[in-house]
């Protein structure tokens, strides 16, 4: 869209270290990311797309390769590149308001006067509509408020790059559709950089500037990225007819049923190009995938 | 629905057939209630009543040298003797004050400038005295112990090093008795608290510490599991907040560690209680130890039902430190949700 050297992945690789040797997730992702611009990434599951997202958070670091974000290299998580988690990762003994504080606090000490801080949250928590729950506690709201919370925490650190990861895969319909409104509302309002891991083929289409769709793993890598030119602002309702959208779509959706299918299934025709690792059973990826993290949770912990 | 708001209103002891029975009293929709309240007091009553017709049965049947074992009949009937026991004693004191005082001021009346000793009355310690003393002690060994346990625990918790370092030291101490420690601390007690005017007597402090020993185990462990636990995403938000090591620990780490650290602090309360008892036997520290200790050497023909009583009020004793660890982290955690037992 904009400035191309925005944020910019350079070779990102990384191993994970595991019992039987080196896992290796990702190899040899390329991205750059304009400012401003809205992202998603796409693939099946253990295709190490939230391994991409950890490492532009800082919370993994590339084992090979690396994450530039205004010609700084990313080398820990910070609030400059807020994250809001899948399960919304709210603290549980803190009302809303309290953990969008949390937040602020940290990142505006002495920069904002009491007042200034208290009516910046209020201010963030009104940009997710969640104005009339501030002394809510998480266990006292529905799924799809905690993840408004989740966003308005992440928003209030007025990041640069907003990290979503799957932010509305365990909601509803229903209310999924109302966040994505929320959600474009807001970027469009803010302008922040966003990259957004999604399952869902019409979420990433609809939002998106851009879909980056990810081979599968292990050694994941990008497959494609896909340029979505619609107008915005967009309507959901209006998009639901339109051709160009539904050519996007079915884009997408044949690079994931076609070109990618999820290893172990039968291939469909002659052009599938599975690499050669998918041979192996995703359970088993997946439960690489798990002791890498462990291996990580032990490192947090120490 | 109706006896679920019942329960919720009178929770206090959380003691189910209790609860529905205070919210039996207070009139609420007692028509619904009522199957429940039979129910839930009933079946224990009938439970207790078997027991008592078991015991008083069974019991006759038992010839010791200190005569048939104590039925509940005799236990209750030594129940009230030592309260009896009790008041009397208080009388005598009052009285013994009263003559010192007249005394006294016979004696001040006479020269004003004589030298008046005031003496403290030194009686027999009464049974509620010695469930005092036993109450006193245990709490002084359990707070030592918290004080020093949850540190540790949060610092092995934070800490896979540390774990790794203190695990063995404490897997090695956590089985081993009460009695075993006592001479120990005894021996060091004796050599280490010399004074001429102590604060607090020697068979006290042995006691206490040997609580202490005893209680530091469970806090820690389940302290340092409730620390390592925390959940991973939340870590997470502290570091892309880059929130400093206090704030993790105040705002995060703390607060959700908090419901295992009370899991702790409850079974340490209980393994503390019972310890205490085998403390007082050894360490003559006038509590209720001292009590079983001393009646058995007595060997009088009460001397079994006054047992039986100290048994059973340290089996009560017992039970209200647990509901008072659990009403305590009602007050202090979070989670109201969790099932507290």
């Amino acid at each position: 869209m904009s400035e191309q050297n925005h944020l910019e992945l350079t070779k990102v690789t990384i191993d994970f270290p595991t019992d039987k040797g080196p896992f290796r997730a990702l190899d040899n992702v390329n991205l750059k990311i304009g400012k401003g611009d809205f992202i998603s990434l796409i693939g099946h599951s253990g295709c190490g797309k939230s391994t991409v997202l950890n490492i532009v958070a800082g919370l993994h670091r590339a084992t090979e390769g690396g994450v530039i974000l205004n010609g700084k290299e990313v080398i820990e998580p910070g609030p400059e590149r807020a994250v809001v988690f899948q399960n919304h990762s709210l603290l549980p003994w803190l009302s809303a308001y309290e953990n969008v504080e949390l937040g602020v606090k940290q990142v505006f000490k002495g920069k904002k006067s009491k007042a200034e801080m208290r009516e910046w949250i209020e201010h963030n928590l009104d940009l997710v509509h969640m104005t009339h729950a501030l002394d809510k506690r998480p266990d006292e709201i529905s799924g799809g408020m905690k993840q408004r919370v989740g966003i308005a925490r992440a928003l209030a650190m007025q990041p640069e790059v907003l990290l979503m990861d799957e932010p509305f895969g365990a909601l509803d319909a229903l209310t999924r559709a109302h966040l994505q409104d929320s959600l474009m509302e807001i970027h469009a309002t803010l302008g922040n950089t966003v990259i957004m891991i999604t399952h869902d083929v019409d979420e990433a289409v609809l939002l998106s500037d851009r879909i980056v769709m990810m081979t599968n793993g292990p050694a994941a890598s990008i497959g494609e990225v896909l340029q979505i030119d619609l107008e915005r602002p967009r309507e959901r309702l209006v998009l639901a007819d339109d051709p160009q959208y539904n050519h996007y779509r079915s884009d997408v959706l044949k690079f994931l049923y076609e070109r990618q299918k999820r290893p172990g299934e039968e291939a469909a025709g002659t052009d599938t190009k599975q690499p050669d690792e998918a041979s192996e059973q995703p359970a088993q990826v997946e439960a690489q995938e798990q002791a890498a993290e462990k291996a990580e949770l032990r490192v947090v912990s120490g | 629905m109706s006896t679920e708001t019942i329960t919720n209103k009178y929770q206090a002891f959380n003691f189910p057939g209790l609860d529905r029975f205070l919210g039996f009293l207070a009139r609420e929709s007692v028509s619904a209630n009522s199957s429940k309240v039979i129910k839930s007091l009933g079946i224990p009553l009938l439970a207790v009543g078997v027991f008592l017709m078991l015991w008083s049965v069974l019991a006759a049947q038992v010839q010791t040298s200190l005569g048939v074992l104590p039925g509940p009949a005799k236990v209750w009937e030594q129940a009230l003797a030592l309260v009896d026991e009790h008041k009397a004693e208080r009388e005598k004191e009052v009285a013994f004050y009263e003559r010192q005082e007249k005394r006294n001021a016979a004696k001040l009346a006479k020269d004003p400038e004589a030298k008046v000793k005031i003496r403290p009355y030194t009686g027999k310690a009464t049974f509620f005295d010695q469930i005092w003393t036993s109450l006193l002690t245990v709490a002084t060994g359990f707070i030592i112990a918290s004080l020093i346990a949850i540190p540790i625990g949060i610092v092995t918790g934070m800490s896979q090093t540390l774990y790794t370092a203190f695990n063995p030291i404490i897997q090695l101490f956590k089985p081993v008795s009460p009695l075993a420690w006592l001479p120990i601390v005894t021996m060091v007690v004796s050599a280490v608290y010399v004074s001429k005017d102590p604060l607090f007597a020697k068979s006290f402090l042995n006691s206490a510490i040997t609580v202490t020993l005893c209680c530091l185990w469970p806090t820690i462990i389940n302290t340092a599991v409730g620390v390592s636990s925390v959940d991973r995403d939340l870590i997470n938000v502290s570091r892309v907040l880059r929130l400093p090591w206090l704030t993790k620990t105040v705002k995060i780490v703390l607060p959700s560690s908090i419901p295992m650290m009370f899991t702790g602090l409850r079974l340490s309360l209980g393994i503390g209680w019972m310890v205490l008892i085998a403390a007082e036997m050894l360490a003559q520290n006038p509590g209720l130890g001292k009590f079983v200790w001393d009646e058995f050497q007595n060997g009088s023909s009460n001397s079994l039902a006054r047992i039986m009583v100290a048994v059973l009020v340290i089996g009560f004793i017992g039970f209200l430190l647990d509901r008072g660890m659990l009403m305590l982290q009602r007050r202090f955690s979070w989670d109201k949700s969790a099932v507290l037992r």
